[in-house]
């Protein structure tokens, strides 16, 4: 059994392209806020969203710019998968598999430059789930728990008159 | 990839602190994220390769940055102190200044608030 959905998800498809990643931070960060995330935790979303694309971009596709990237934003109701609402979000590719226990991120006492997605992308979601999908690409599932003192998800600032 | 995109790159200047040290002030601006970090980066190698005692990089005007912006400041950061200069990252957003942190890169960074600081006026 699966916990029910408070509202349809909202999809977002895009290339591999770097210049799309814009668009896709803009969409995650409004979809955090009707979920009911303040200000920084979406922009904090926004930017996992970012790190974890760039990642499919380099590594998955091997820099190709015209790969197709499926993104799924969703709110969970509190059920059986945890006793809090959170935001999920689903990246799905089509590029190389790797193995999803290889992926961690690094020390940080060392200094140089790259390798730091992975940690920010665990620092900021309270989740994350790489697996293989059949017989070409990765599903990465992150989740990140909503505050039950957020406001209400749904909602489009605005009251009907 | 695409092509550079250099639109993050506002400005570059070359001058001389109040002490006579030799600096050179990049500001970028906009988002530095994966689009645009690789023309970033090779513009920091650029002025880290003629060698300022003082490499400054004002990030006022950035409103994002992703951990490919940081990888640029930091291969900068190695090829400054690897010649002993000194770089200054010079007023972050608190949405930039927050990626220095995750990354427990603030404590690395020297990080000021003020250019005029950071030109030692």
């Amino acid at each position: 059994m699966t916990s029910r959905s408070a509202a349809a998800p909202v999809m977002v498809r895009i290339l591999s392209d770097p210049k799309y990643l814009c668009v896709a931070r803009s969409a995650a960060e409004r979809f955090c806020t009707l979920a009911g995330l303040d200000a920084a935790s979406s922009h904090a979303v926004g930017l996992a969203l970012d790190e974890a694309l760039a990642n499919v971009i380099r590594h998955g596709y091997e820099g190709r710019c015209n790969q197709p990237i499926h993104i799924e934003f969703d709110r969970v109701e509190p059920g059986p998968e945890g006793p809090d609402p959170a935001l999920r979000i689903r990246i799905r590719d089509y590029g190389c598999q790797v193995d999803a226990s290889a992926i961690n991120p690094r020390d940080l006492d060392e200094l140089r430059p790259g390798g730091l997605g992975v940690h920010i992308m665990r620092s900021v979601m309270d989740e994350i789930r790489w697996r293989r999908r059949g017989l070409t690409g990765m599903e990465l599932e992150m989740t990140k728990r909503i505050a039950p003192s957020a406001g209400s998800a749904g909602g489009c600032g605005q009251e009907r008159s | 990839m695409s092509s550079y995109d250099s639109s993050a790159i506002s400005q570059v200047r070359a001058l001389r602190t109040p002490g006579g040290v030799q600096a050179v002030v990049v500001t970028l601006q906009g988002e530095v994220d994966l689009q645009h970090s690789p023309a970033v980066r090779q513009q920091l190698i650029d002025e880290a390769g003629k060698r300022p005692g003082r490499l400054v990089v004002d990030l006022s005007a950035v409103n994002y940055m992703d951990s490919s912006g940081v990888a640029s400041l930091v291969e900068t950061l190695q090829r400054v102190r690897g010649y002993g200069g000194e770089l200054i990252l010079v007023n972050p957003t608190a949405r930039v200044r927050s990626i220095f942190e995750i990354a427990r890169l603030d404590r690395i960074f020297r990080i000021l608030t003020d250019l005029g600081e950071a030109m030692g006026e």
